[in-house]
């Protein structure tokens, strides 16, 4: 038995809305990804920059930083966990969660102990759900990180590196985030932030450049020691504006699948609408012709 | 070529960059900036260089005889091949800052004191900015 015609025309209108809805985040999604791009492009001369010095420190001079030292047994690992304020982003959250665990469950095969850092409420609620420890959070700019965020998780995480194990630091610190590889792919990706090996990553500078002969005012220590808490931020900041990017262009793609979906729906609703209609129409006609031909026979029969 | 013919030649690419944007960008004819060893005028051809800044304000000579100075407090300054850099986070040009406003958030920093890094980073960032505001007003 179909539905009604009313209850047909209320679901109707009801998918209606949700479409509208939808779509306006679809759109929104869009206009942010362009946004998003152009702060990560514009952090890019600083991050470059800031490659470029550390790099020309790393390699013109024979400094030994705590930051850059390897320990020698590590036992305790960090892992921040980069995931998004809000949900209607398809599976984006979910792919960097399931990342996350994999990365821990091969840092406990290695007998070391995880250590959670998380940025973002999808990722803190997934581990409050466990009702797992965490060691410090961060949420409320998934989509739009700032420098000082960065810099606000560099210097916990760099504060941290630097505690002896015992007294509750760690010995190495990872991050899980999604890298935006282009508007149709975005890939959960693992870095390890600390100890830095300096010369990585996608701002490295070409193997042909030439790195000159450097002075150093103060000395090579006093600007390493510097550069490299500046340096692991501007790291942080990278890897948020990658998520984020990402974050963005996974809502943009669920909303338009929703919109879609809600599109097929509408138009399915209408041909049962229709088809229901048609179909009270013609139990009406048939009902007033057999009355009329049972009036006709009834007066037949009476002459 | 000798060598001042190199220099009256040649002119400095100057970046000055912030953490999330590219604050300037151009041609200099000298760059002067405070390090913690004191004042270094960077002319083309300077050796390369990379130092801690003090103090928080540079001045740049463009091409075309123009004269600013900009406040970058706790940034360095990197030289190399008639390539300055100049990194900081909250970097920022010194006609762009508003004298009045960076007296009173001096005031303020000055009042809640230098105990805590972050306050004495904060003392830091205003000196800058008045000392560039100043500069350049």
């Amino acid at each position: 038995m179909p539905a009604s015609l009313r209850e047909l025309r209320e679901r109707k209108a009801s998918v209606s809305t949700i479409k509208k809805l939808t779509r306006a985040m679809e759109l929104i999604a869009a206009s942010r990804i362009v946004k998003a791009q152009q702060r990560a492009q514009a952090a890019g001369p600083y991050a470059r920059e800031l490659t470029r010095a550390v790099s020309a420190v790393a390699t013109f001079s024979n400094v030994d930083h705590p930051l850059t030292t390897e320990k020698a047994n590590p036992r305790r690992a960090a892992v921040l966990l980069i995931t998004s304020d809000r949900g209607q982003a398809g599976a984006y959250s979910a792919n960097v969660i399931r990342e996350g665990e994999r990365l821990n469950q091969l840092l406990r095969e290695d007998a070391k102990e995880v250590v959670p850092y998380l940025s973002g409420r999808k990722g803190i609620a997934f581990y409050t759900f466990r009702q797992r420890e965490l060691a410090k959070s961060w949420s409320g700019d998934s989509d739009a990180p700032s420098f000082a965020r960065a810099r606000e998780i560099a210097d916990e995480l760099i504060g941290a590196f630097l505690t002896p194990t015992d007294e509750g630091g760690v010995d190495e610190i990872h991050i899980v985030f999604t890298r935006f590889v282009s508007m149709l792919t975005q890939r959960p990706d693992v870095i390890r932030l600390l100890p830095l090996e300096v010369v990585e990553g996608a701002e490295a500078p070409a193997a042909d450049d030439v790195l000159p002969l450097y002075e150093f005012e103060p000395s090579a220590e006093d600007v390493l020691d510097a550069l490299l808490p500046k340096y692991v931020a501007s790291r942080i900041h990278y890897c948020m504006l990658q998520a984020a990017a990402s974050e963005l262009a996974n809502r943009q793609r669920a909303m338009k699948s929703a919109t879609d979906n809600a599109q097929d729906l509408i138009e399915k609703l209408t041909r049962d609408l229709n088809q229901a209609r048609q179909a009270q129409i013609t139990q009406e006609i048939s009902e007033i012709v057999g009355g009329a031909s049972a009036l006709a026979d009834a007066s037949a029969g009476s002459e | 070529m000798s060598v001042s013919d190199t220099a009256s030649a040649k002119h400095l690419e100057v970046a000055l960059v912030a953490a999330e944007r590219t604050v300037w960008q151009g041609q200099a004819k000298i760059v002067i900036a405070r390090t913690t060893d004191g004042d270094v005028g960077i002319l083309p051809g300077h050796a390369p260089l990379l130092g801690l800044l003090q103090g928080g304000t540079v001045q740049v000579r463009t091409v075309d005889d123009e004269y600013f100075v900009a406040a970058a407090p706790d940034g360095f300054i990197s030289v190399a091949g008639d390539r300055v850099s100049i990194l900081a986070e909250n970097a920022e040009m010194g006609h762009d800052i508003d004298l009045e406003e960076a007296r009173r958030d001096l005031e303020r920093a000055q009042a809640t004191g230098i105990d805590t890094d972050a306050g004495e980073e904060e003392l830091r960032l205003a000196e800058a900015r008045v000392r560039a505001a100043e500069k350049a007003g």
